[in-house]
């Protein structure tokens, strides 16, 4: 018996009785051929009582740096917001955290309703008059997203900016070639804005030099603000790639073939012809679905993506009221046009009627889901991310009509003062010319990683090394800076004297042959950096003893390279 | 156990007990202008008009009609509508293939710490040591769980895990300069199964079941031929029966050629029983949330972590963890050029990692087993008491013997002797305080009732459903329309669904739409 089961022995006698067999082993015995029983113990550890379980995984989270253990300017798709009390709460609530996807509505209203008002709220932010009820995250909800456009349109090119998350275009890169659709990057404008360039995005949609193609546009997906913080000109974006696409050749535009990815093969069922109830496809010649990956907590001050012109808005959730939880669970959101909605994944929640004829809400247009539709389905996406939608939605009324604009307003007036404190610095220049929102892109003459040591040796994380997250050699030096309510004029002072005394220091230019992944050599002058604290050995199969596993803090100041410094 | 009334009038057991009409305002519904719940941080630099930062025409006019409430509306509004759910803390919960076992709430706790919550993920690697150790040590684990020795915690759900899967069996295949494009599927599987295969650009082959429920040898046979990429399976499946052939179905498969992929689904049946890696499968996902205990926080968040054979391992998703020679982790994305890149941002479910590692130390190599027996042991006894009762003429099990983790029963016959249908006597065990099982699936049994009861639920529990389950076909032999209108008792009546999906409202109207 372990300390979350019940059968006594007692008990186990009675069961194993009316079962009508001798033993728990015989009951195995029956079912599961000898040769694949595993004859030995699991390689692993005993159990531990609750409270060795609490040291353990308290030592491990005491080897993390937190926001809470560091001023953090790191951003990059996940943001320190403050995560109101409220949301613990409401989150915590055993209705909330333990059932099951709403699967009978009759004892779900709470949650379904809950859905519906997170699909209304959604809706309002983003200007989209359909949202589901969640996806997973933000770069996956941009492949789901692509994945429409490849049911509606068949197949073809993807276009996209080169100013969506690195992980983004990774994400979609690898769903492309599952779904066989190419992806095409569009380069930031030579202008120096950091904006996408518009006349590349416009030959990348029509297929016209130097992204030459037979292929159809099925798609044109833009971030907005863009990875490097800048506010994209969204309606001149849509504008360009419906044009672009009229202007394609004829016959590349919207094969609409919306028949199962691949042609059926003789040994296909009877029965799984094309579903003439599929209610997803695109006329012949329709535009690309214009797709935008959107940053939610900028919606109180920038135009919404529906009055830009967008035809799917999704993006990241974190930003409304989610922890950060080194990267997940999080939720994607994802809104679409009205004609998109029989297309869209994922669970939707709508309104109806019960017996009585009271107001009430099912899980609706399941028709469209996986359980259903099978191979035919808009995705085949089932558990999301309910519970942090809920956050979601609770963040959202707690911030209400006016706070969401107020929020927005502080974190500009912040963003472009931290532009103007830090691009002050010697040293110090904007990476792009262009207007930035709650998060700003710098160039620092300097190695970024030995400045980032510099300051993180003070207790301040001053953002995200670029580089290494694009692998562009064009954001070389190249800073990502991420401001929040939590980051007060006081701690961008700080950063700005930080990175004024750090810059020197590491101006000076590393030895030619540096191995990739090795440690970095000091720089004369530089002070001898602390060691790594040694950490404690894990046993090889991969537990470790009760109480093992504490030990201090990894503290600043590192001899190791941090790993990844380049992408393949 | 003492039937519900039936039916009433009376609302008195919604626990929400409001009027009807303020009972499903929306929040879009309550509050005034002027009304707010947050305080905006003073400004403490030079305040900047928005148009002077961005062109005017990329900025919003008018501020999203979100609510405008204070934070007792909020909470009042938000406890009221967590009223009208039912869930596992409160009771029996028998979804088959969704193992909605107890949620310990030391997890909780445990995932809450600053260290863990408060993480970013772009925190330099050795400033986040600790995380990296927690998915590493995580990784070893399932490694073992599973008897397949690399293991990416990417995925964040059963279905992106099978996508991974496809995936990897495409690139696997591709890199052989093999064109195979078929995934065999039993007609027990899960609908994400074919789902998954069509984004990954494959084409499904559905495999028959014999008459024991297992997949049927000769078809399989007649079916795998050298366009087949993969096999996918869900072993116990969801009829709960463990493929008394899985060796001889591992041995034509990876005879013609291709991949077997375990769909990790029914996992918690075979804990320290038997291993898919033992078994010859090459590709395994496992539901973190259900095997492993995430709390389902009503339809998410969940997580599908994978793991793979020796041959798969070069096309993992990126980045992997590695542990180094000086004993400390890194994420790694460069060097892997034959993986199939990154199905998500950032690591993964992380949260989720933090819950399912505590839940593994909790329990530990015996433990883990004693769940496993546990859940076959309940599963089987519910089986006997549902049988005992004589029900079985109603009811009778879908393929004979007995189950592994999860029983799935036929309501045909109930429906002939009875007039009452699956639905009916799902909607009437809401009444009886229990949450349903899972209906109509598997698709191949006529009115099917699928019942997984999980090893956390006591033998009272179980002795009560089976009573549940006794009275309400007892009710049904005198007055059929009792379960025929049920339920009663809840806080709405049967809703229409038809409508719902007819003319769809899937927001509140706030005047325009926007």
């Amino acid at each position: 018996v372990t300390r979350y089961t019940a059968i006594t022995h007692a008990d186990l006698k009675a069961m194993l009785a009316a079962i009508g067999v001798a033993s728990v082993e015989e009951l195995f015995a029956r079912q599961v051929p000898e040769a694949v029983r595993l004859r030995r113990d699991l390689d692993l550890p005993p159990g531990m009582a609750e409270q060795q379980v609490y040291a353990l995984l308290r030592g491990l989270a005491q080897r993390n740096a937190s926001t809470e253990d560091e001023v953090s300017f790191l951003g990059a798709g996940m943001y320190d917001h403050y995560v109101p009390a409220l949301i613990d709460m409401l989150c915590e609530r055993s209705e909330f955290l333990t059932p099951y996807t709403p699967y009978q509505p009759e004892v779900s209203q709470g949650g379904l309703q809950v859905m519906f008002e997170y699909q209304t709220a959604v809706s309002e932010l983003t200007g989209l008059p359909v949202a589901n009820a969640s996806v997973y995250e933000g770069p996956s909800a941009v492949a789901q997203a692509a994945y429409m456009a490849r049911l509606r349109h068949g197949p073809g090119r993807l276009v996209a900016s080169a100013g969506l998350h690195p992980h983004t275009l990774q994400t979609l890169r690898t769903h492309a070639r599952g779904f066989g659709c190419e992806v095409v990057e569009v380069p930031l404008d030579p202008d120096g804005s950091g904006r996408t360039g518009l006349a590349a995005w416009r030959a990348a949609v029509a297929g016209e030099a130097p992204f030459a193609s037979g292929e159809a546009p099925i798609a044109a997906i833009f971030a907005q603000p863009s990875f490097y913080g800048v506010v994209e000109d969204a309606p001149a974006l849509c504008a360009a790639a419906k044009e672009a696409a009229a202007q394609a050749p004829r016959g590349a535009v919207g094969r609409a073939d919306a028949a199962p990815l691949r042609e059926a093969g003789p040994s296909r069922r009877a029965g799984d012809g094309p579903d003439a109830c599929q209610p997803s496809a695109a006329a012949p010649g329709a535009p690309p679905l214009v797709i935008a990956q959107v940053d939610p907590i900028t919606l109180g001050i920038l135009r919404p993506p529906g009055a830009c012109g967008v035809d799917v808005a999704v993006g990241e959730g974190q930003p409304l009221g989610g922890r950060l939880d080194f990267g997940g669970p999080s939720f994607g959101f994802f809104a679409a046009r009205s004609e998109l909605l029989r297309a869209m994944p994922g669970r939707i929640a709508g309104e109806t009627r019960d017996a009585d004829g009271r107001r009430g809400f099912v899980l609706t247009l399941q028709t469209r889901e996986q359980h259903i539709r099978r191979e035919r389905a808009t995705s085949n996406i089932c558990t999301a991310q309910a519970l942090n939608a809920l956050a979601g939605l609770v963040y959202l009324v707690w911030l209400g009509r006016h706070g969401i604009v107020e929020l927005g307003r502080l974190l500009l007036a912040r963003t472009q003062y931290a532009r103007q404190a830090l691009c002050a610095i010697p040293g110090v220049a904007p990476l792009h010319a262009g207007p930035v929102v709650r998060e700003l892109a710098l160039r620092l003459d300097a190695d970024v990683g030995r400045v980032r040591r510099r300051c993180l040796a003070e207790g301040v994380n001053p953002g995200a090394d670029l580089e290494a997250l694009t692998g562009r050699p064009e954001d070389r030096g190249g800073l990502l800076v991420a401001i929040t309510e939590r980051r007060s004029r006081a701690d961008i002072d700080r950063l700005a004297a930080l990175l004024r005394a750090a810059l020197p220091a590491a101006r000076a230019p590393r030895p030619a042959a540096q191995p990739a992944d090795g440690p970095l050599p000091r720089a004369a002058g530089e002070e001898p950096e602390e060691e790594q604290p040694r950490l404690s050995d894990p046993q090889p199969h991969g537990l470790p003893r009760a109480g093992a596993g504490g030990g201090a803090l990894a503290r600043a100041g590192h001899t190791h390279a941090s790993a990844p410094r380049r992408r393949p | 156990m003492t039937a519900p009334a039936a039916p009433r009038d009376d609302r008195s057991a919604d626990p929400a007990a409001l009027r009807p009409d303020e009972a499903v305002l929306t929040i879009f519904e309550r509050g005034a202008p002027g009304r707010r719940a947050f305080a905006c941080p003073g400004l403490d630099v030079p305040a900047v008009e928005p148009a002077e930062a961005i062109p005017a025409h990329l900025l919003r006019a008018e501020p999203p009609r979100l609510p405008e409430v204070s934070e007792p509306e909020i909470v009042r509004h938000y406890v009221r509508l967590s009223k009208r759910n039912f869930d596992l803390d409160s009771g029996f919960y028998p979804l088959g293939s969704c193992t909605m076992k107890h949620n310990p709430r030391l997890h909780e706790r445990l995932a809450a710490l600053p260290g863990h919550a408060r993480l970013h993920p772009l925190q330099d690697p050795e400033r986040a040591q600790g995380a990296l150790e927690l998915m590493w040590r995580l990784e070893r684990a399932l490694a073992e769980i599973s008897g397949l020795p690399h293991v990416s915690l990417q995925p964040s759900a059963g279905s992106q895990g099978e996508l991974a899967g496809a995936l990897l069996t495409r690139a696997y295949h591709a890199d052989r300069g093999e064109d195979r494009d078929v995934v065999l599927i039993p007609d027990t599987a899960h609908g994400t199964n074919p789902a998954t295969v069509a984004m990954a650009g494959l084409r499904t082959v559905t495999l028959r079941s014999d008459e024991h429920g297992g997949i049927d040898l000769e078809d399989l046979r007649a079916k795998a031929d050298e366009r087949v990429a993969c096999l996918m399976l869900t072993n116990p499946n969801t009829l709960g029966i463990f493929d008394p052939n899985v060796t001889e179905i591992a041995r034509i498969v990876h005879d013609a050629g291709a991949i077997l992929y375990y769909d990790g689904a029914n996992l918690n049946a075979v804990m320290g029983i038997s291993r898919p890696g033992d078994m010859g499968f090459d590709i395994v996902h496992f539901n973190l949330h259900k095997t492993f205990t995430q709390p389902h926080g009503g339809g998410g968040p969940g997580a599908g972590p994978i793991a793979v054979s020796e041959r798969i391992e070069p096309y993992l998703m990126v980045p992997r963890i590695l542990r180094r020679d000086d004993g400390c982790f890194e994420l790694r994305e460069s060097g892997f050029e034959r993986s199939i890149g990154r199905l998500r941002g950032f690591h993964g479910n992380y949260g989720t990692f933090v819950r399912a590692y505590a839940y593994i130390c909790s329990l530990g190599a015996s433990g883990l087993r004693d769940v496993s027996e546990a859940a076959v042991v309940n599963a089987n006894y519910l089986l006997a008491r549902l049988a005992q009762r004589g029900l079985a003429e109603h009811l009778p099990r879908a393929y004979p013997g007995l189950c592994m983790h999860e029983l799935v029963l036929s309501g045909a016959p109930m429906k002939r002797n009875l007039g009452i249908r699956t639905l009916d006597l799902a909607k009437r065990l809401l009444d009886f305080g229990f949450h349903p099982p899972t209906i109509y699936f598997p698709l191949l049994v006529d009115e099917a009732l699928m019942i997984e009861p999980t090893e956390t639920e006591t033998k009272e529990t179980l002795d009560a459903f089976a009573d549940a389950i006794a009275e309400i076909l007892d009710e049904a032999a005198r007055d059929p329309e009792i379960a025929r209108s049920a339920p009663h008792t809840t806080p709405v009546r049967r809703l229409d669904e038809a409508r719902a999906a007819k003319q769809p409202v899937v927001r509140e109207a706030l005047g325009a739409a926007p």
